[in-house]
């Protein structure tokens, strides 16, 4: 996988992961044209995109596009499950997930997509293993503060 | 799929809209982080968002930098400028402080820092160097979860040259009792890996530890390293291909924990990435494919749950059959997948299937024709992604035939898309790349070795273009500097045939390109002279390129040059094309008359051929008043020889004049002939595409499907139709609402008039894939001419086989009423004799009267007048032998009284026929009297055209039964890969319709009807002594069903038509 988005309904970037170096400027268009080109497409449409010499893997959840960029030999099919995996790791860790939890917790949600995927590649695709080492982290920090805990929000 | 998570999203419909609904009951945070989410989310235009992110930012950078801030703050702090960035605003002077903090902060605070490194930076970023030290003192650290940090950030960016410094401490930790530490460990080298293959060459032995791990999430880790390495070096992991599928086996068979499931799916990612693995290690190597032929099988039958996951399961599987070592009983299984994918209701799924048939369609490409109304339709999908797909998809497929249909699809897409990007992508495919570029590939590697009709049809494509002036003009731009470029580099590579196209099409079309004088490009050319590999053939057509280019003051010298180089040459072609270009170089005006720039678009109107050589009346009086002897013809030659020896040379009439061909031919050439001929030989290559461009004119009786609509009504219809039999292709997602996809029934229910287009723009799409008989025909028409332009070489005799096709080809469209035959196998003649034939000549007696004893016995076709002159008639017809079809001809002169029965030849099989016909036309036409040699050309021709132009010959006149047992024909029946099914007709008249069809396709079609039991029957065939075709009929439901089989792709579709042509005509 080469990165990930995430953006809502409106364009407004929630989270990016990238797996190859890129400078911002680079990273900036390739968002505002991916966002774009995205928005643009209606619901019954195929969620594979040819992009550049890139494949688009997107899908909406909700308010929410989860959109990765993947290389043409790749599986788009399993891309897509990479990406309800993931919706099914946030939702099972702040319970019954929405745009909200991701956006003031996105650093949480990083935590998860780094366990979950490794330099772009899928490292645990377990989902016990996944929220088991994303809780054994937040433990220690529960145990010591309970800053920004998911809780609050709840 | 998602309905779960869906629903719960879609359940909080009130905090969706957060941006609309500011300060929601859920932004209770009291955090900085809450304030500026919320602050940013009050506001209205990008102005003042930017102007409150840019006093955050000066506040945090405050407070970053002064040393009162503590680490939690800091931290605090991090996750601001993280959010600023993302925003898309530059927080530059966050990032050493968050190296710092990964430094420096309690294992929270890293967390945060370590998130903050690795989101702002990347590998390449110098500040990175500075969190080597952290990393190394964390992956030494006892708590756990420093060590996973630490191995995460690694995993993602680490400086390429501090790896020697952490890897001893990596490689420590693939022992490391814990597997998520392992696990990342794993990753962490195969970063490594991607980044500095080097410097992890001496650990691979660990690389298989991590494979046999026993805990299946390193296991699944260290397949990222195999599949990379395999990728690389398929050859130097072969011995690991049996662990491979026993892997395989076991997840497959369930045989992990059941964490591992996924919609109770056992590890699909590992399954995915195993039969990715599998794939590379079996492509071109039968014996380890065969060792993953069973784990495929079980892999396709497992995966039956209708759920995306199982589909991308399936997918790779397909991928993975496709792409090693065939086997067809997994082939037909993948093939059926893959129909499964492309008629499937679900859009992801169907786009699936288009990239699939893409990627196999090259080497089956009746998989295409199976769905070809599936993949109309999504030509006309509303979804651009689909549409170019199947672009994709046709530009596969795209051949001689369907190039202008498929171009044109392409340039509709173009008008619609609005994206530069596939707008370039789509304008270099349809314009020039594909065609020009594939082309170059397909010269370079098939080399010398290939059919000469590629080269000749790719020649005749670019000289008559398409419709649109500027694109033939771009196509042919397109050529020109792509072999400008290629003979820049390094021509002595290239085989003989591209040189010769590449002269050619020089030659013709380098004047297009503004900037490049002719001299350089003569001098690219005469570079190829030079070459030692240059063969004789290809250096005439270099010279003749040249003598089209010359111009200008520095040719001329360069002309020079080279006739004194090489005006000495033994042979004799070359030196007289060496002749030509001196000669054409120094008048210009000349040169304008015989070489007409673009004379190979013009039509062939432009040129008349004088053909009885009138104009050189005068020169022959006036030399035989100079006391010239006359002219005699070489038979006459050799008739006063042998008289003059007094020794009788009857017997060996026809071979002996053989070997004199050559100086028969010197013989005959006088100064101002040679240099008239070569006057026109200039031209000849010209002239033989116009030859083409006339076959065209055939071509449109053949070609029923014109780009212009349906032209003929009957057969092709139903054979495209046909061709889609449905077999049991549906798939379970095809229930229900699918039903609106094509059923493709074969019953010949009235088409709807949409429908219709479909079946016809399918036909233009795939014609040329193998179905349909005539299709192919068409193909092989294009060969004689080809052919003839080749081997004849360039002298004045090709011109007149041109000429003379141009009067065949007339009086063929003056006849439309006709099938395009001109002669059946079963001997009805449907050509009129031509109009000056003297009546009182029997028609039959000239030849038949005078077949040689050897043809007398065998049965032939009736012998058909081809044409007559005054003092000449010529007549053919073509001798059925066991192993060959012979084409008989002969002639009765005025002159000799009498039937010189000029010429017999043998062939083998339908492949050779015409490169045998026109090698021995070519010794043939040598040794005839000059007017006679005329003829023959015309003979030649028009027999080749008439050949040709039917249908039934190919297989009436080549199949003939193969006597094989029950038991061979089984044997036989299972090695063959090419099979076709299809209905026919039964004849109901006998007492027993399938014996009764069967004799009539016997007696009608030379087949050998192996045995009959029951309702069932098989029967053989093959093609001279060639290649076999086998064919299993049934009666079933009052038609007979048939199976054919044979190793030849066209040949169950051809013997197919026939059978159909012979049970329609009975």
């Amino acid at each position: 996988m080469q990165f990930m988005l995430l953006f809502s309904r409106q364009g407004k970037l929630r989270l990016q992961k990238w797996y190859v170096p890129l400078s911002d400027k680079e990273k900036k268009k390739i968002t505002r044209e991916l966002v774009q080109t995205v928005l643009a497409r209606k619901p019954k449409m195929c969620s594979f995109l040819e992009w550049r010499d890139l494949k688009i893997v997107y899908k909406r959840y909700a308010s929410l596009y989860f959109c990765c960029a993947i290389e043409d030999q790749d599986n788009e099919l399993i891309t897509l499950e990479i990406i309800h995996r993931y919706v099914e790791l946030l939702d099972k860790y702040f319970g019954s997930v929405c745009e909200l939890d991701i956006i003031f917790n996105f650093e949480k949600a990083y935590f998860i997509l780094d366990e979950f995927l490794l330099g772009g590649e899928a490292q645990e695709t377990s989902k016990k293993n996944v929220l088991k080492a994303i809780e054994q982290a937040d433990l220690l920090q529960e145990s010591e503060d309970e800053y920004l805990s998911v809780k609050i929000f709840k | 799929m998602s309905d779960v998570v869906e629903k719960t999203l879609t359940a909080l419909p009130s905090l969706l809209s957060l941006d609309s609904q500011p300060g929601s009951g859920k932004l209770s945070s009291t955090s900085k982080l809450g304030n500026l989410i919320r602050g940013i989310t009050e506001l209205t235009s990008k102005h003042e968002e930017e102007k409150l992110i840019q006093r955050e930012l000066s506040s945090i950078k405050e407070q970053v930098a002064s040393p009162n801030t503590s680490m939690r703050q800091m931290k605090e702090l991090m996750v601001r400028a993280i959010y600023c960035e993302m925003l898309g605003y530059e927080a530059s002077f966050s990032y050493i402080h968050a190296i710092k903090l990964a430094q420096q902060g309690t294992v929270l605070e890293k967390r945060v820092g370590y998130l903050a490194v690795s989101l702002f930076l990347n590998e390449s970023h110098e500040l990175l160097l500075l969190l080597v030290n952290t990393v190394l003192k964390d992956l030494q650290s006892t708590n756990l979860i420093e060590v996973c940090m630490a191995l995460t950030v690694v995993s993602q960016m680490f400086p390429k040259d501090m790896i020697p410094a952490i890897l001893p401490l990596v490689e420590e930790k693939l022992t490391h009792p814990k597997e998520i530490i392992r696990r990342k460990a794993v990753l962490a080298l195969y970063k490594f890996y991607l980044i500095a293959p080097n410097q992890v060459q001496h650990i691979h032995n660990k690389f298989r530890k991590a494979l046999c791990d026993k805990d299946p999430g390193v296991m699944t880790a260290s397949l990222h390293i195999y599949l990379q390495m395999i990728k690389e070096n398929p050859e130097g992991y072969k011995d690991l291909t049996a662990s491979f599928v026993t892997i395989l086996k076991q997840v497959v068979g369930g045989k992990l924990p059941m964490d591992f499931n996924y919609h109770s799916v056992p590890a699909p990612w590992l399954q995915i990435q195993l039969l990715r693995i599998l794939s590379l290690l079996g492509k071109d190597d039968q014996s380890t494919s065969e060792m993953m032929y069973e784990v495929l099988d079980e892999s396709l039958r497992r995966a039956e749950m209708n759920h995306n996951i199982t589909y991308a399961i399936l997918y790779e599987c397909v991928k993975s059959i496709y792409t090693i070592h065939p086997k067809a009983e997994l082939l037909e299984k993948a093939a059926k997948c893959i129909g499964n994918f492309v008629l499937s209701p679900k859009i992801n799924l169907k786009y699936l299937g288009l990239k699939a048939l893409t990627y196999v369609v090259q080497q089956d490409a009746n998989l295409a024709l199976q769905h070809q109304l599936t993949i109309i339709e999504c030509l006309d999908h509303s979804d651009l992604v689909i549409k170019r797909e199947t672009l994709e998809l046709l530009f596969r497929i795209t051949n001689a035939q369907n190039v202008t249909v498929i171009v044109e699809k392409m340039l509709e897409f173009l008008r619609l898309s609005k994206d530069d990007y596939t707008t370039i992508d789509l304008v270099g495919k349809v314009a020039e790349l594909w065609f020009i570029e594939t082309m170059n590939t397909v010269f370079s590697l098939g080399g010398d070795m290939m059919q000469p009709d590629i080269p000749n049809s790719f020649l005749r494509l670019l000289s008559e273009g398409f419709d649109s002036t500027e694109e033939d003009r771009q196509l042919r731009l397109f050529a020109v500097d792509s072999y400008v470029s290629l003979l820049q580099g390094e021509p002595g590579r290239l085989p003989q045939r591209f040189l010769q196209v590449i002269s050619w099409v020089l030659g013709e079309y380098s004047h297009l390109r503004e900037g490049l004088e002719p001299a350089t490009t003569l001098r690219l050319l005469a570079k190829l002279l030079d070459m030692k590999h240059t063969s004789s053939e290809t250096k005439s057509w270099v010279l003749l390129a040249m003598s089209k280019l010359c111009e200008g003051p520095d040719c001329v010298s360069l002309a020079q040059e080279l006739s004194e180089r090489h005006g000495g040459s033994l042979d004799t072609v070359l030196r007289q094309r060496v002749q030509e270009l001196r000669h054409l170089s120094e008048d210009a005006e000349l040169r304008a008359s015989v070489l007409p720039r673009d004379a190979a678009q013009d039509s062939c109107t432009d040129c008349i051929v004088d053909s009885s050589l009138s104009f050189l009346d005068g020169f022959v009086s006036e030399a035989l008043s100079a006391g010239a002897a006359p002219y005699k013809p070489p038979h006459q030659r050799q008739e006063e020889l042998a008289q003059a020896k007094a020794l009788s040379l009857e017997p060996y009439g026809l071979s002996l004049p053989i070997s004199m061909s050559s100086c028969s031919l010197a013989d005959r050439q006088s100064p101002t002939l040679l240099s008239m001929s070569s006057g026109l030989s200039g031209n000849s290559t010209d002239l033989s595409h116009k030859g083409g461009s006339t076959t065209l004119k055939l071509d449109g009786v053949k070609r029923v499907w014109g780009k212009d609509g349906y032209l003929a009504q009957k057969e092709p219809v139903e054979e495209s139709a046909q061709v889609e039999v449905p077999s049991p292709l549906c798939s379970p997602s095809r229930q229900g609402g699918a039903d609106s996809t094509h059923s493709q029934t074969p019953t010949p229910t009235p088409t709807p008039e949409p429908e219709k287009e479909k079946q016809q723009l399918a036909s233009s799409l795939f014609v040329g894939l193998g179905s349909q008989s005539s299709v192919c025909l068409v193909s092989l028409q294009i060969l004689p001419y080809g052919v003839s332009c080749n081997q004849l070489e360039m002298n004045f005799t090709t011109i007149m086989c041109c000429y003379s096709l141009k009067e065949v080809a007339t009086t063929n469209e003056t006849d439309p009423g006709n099938s395009p035959s001109l002669i059946r196998a079963n001997s009805t003649v449907t050509a009129d004799p031509p109009a000056h034939k003297d009546p009182d000549r029997p028609k039959d007696s000239c030849l038949s009267s005078h077949l040689p004893a050897e043809l007398a016995g065998l049965s032939h076709s009736e012998i058909i007048p081809l044409c007559s002159s005054q003092n000449l008639d010529l007549s053919a017809c073509h001798v059925q032998k066991e192993d060959a079809l012979l084409l008989a001809s002969g002639s009765r002169g005025a002159g000799w009284d009498g039937v010189l029965p000029a010429a017999f030849w043998g062939i083998s099989s339908h492949a050779v026929l015409l490169q045998t016909s026109i090698n021995q036309f070519h010794q043939v036409h040598c040794f005839l009297p000059s007017d006679l040699l005329l003829s023959m050309a015309l003979l030649t021709q028009s027999m080749l055209v008439s050949c040709f132009c039917l249908t039934s010959l190919l297989f009436l006149c080549l199949g003939r039964p193969l006597c094989v047992s029950t038991e061979e024909y089984g044997t036989l029946w299972l090695a063959f890969s090419q099979d076709t099914k299809q209905n026919l007709a039964l004849l109901n008249d006998g007492q027993d319709p399938l014996t009764a069809t069967l004799d009539v396709l016997k007696n009608k079609l030379q087949l050998h009807v192996v045995d009959i039991i029951g309702a069932e029957g098989i029967v053989a065939c093959r093609l001279l002594q060639g290649q076999p075709c086998l064919m299993h009929c049934r009666v079933h439901a009052g038609s007979l069903a048939v199976w054919l089989r044979s190793p030849v792709p066209d040949l169950p579709d051809c013997l197919l038509y026939h059978c159909q042509r012979a049970l329609q005509e009975h």
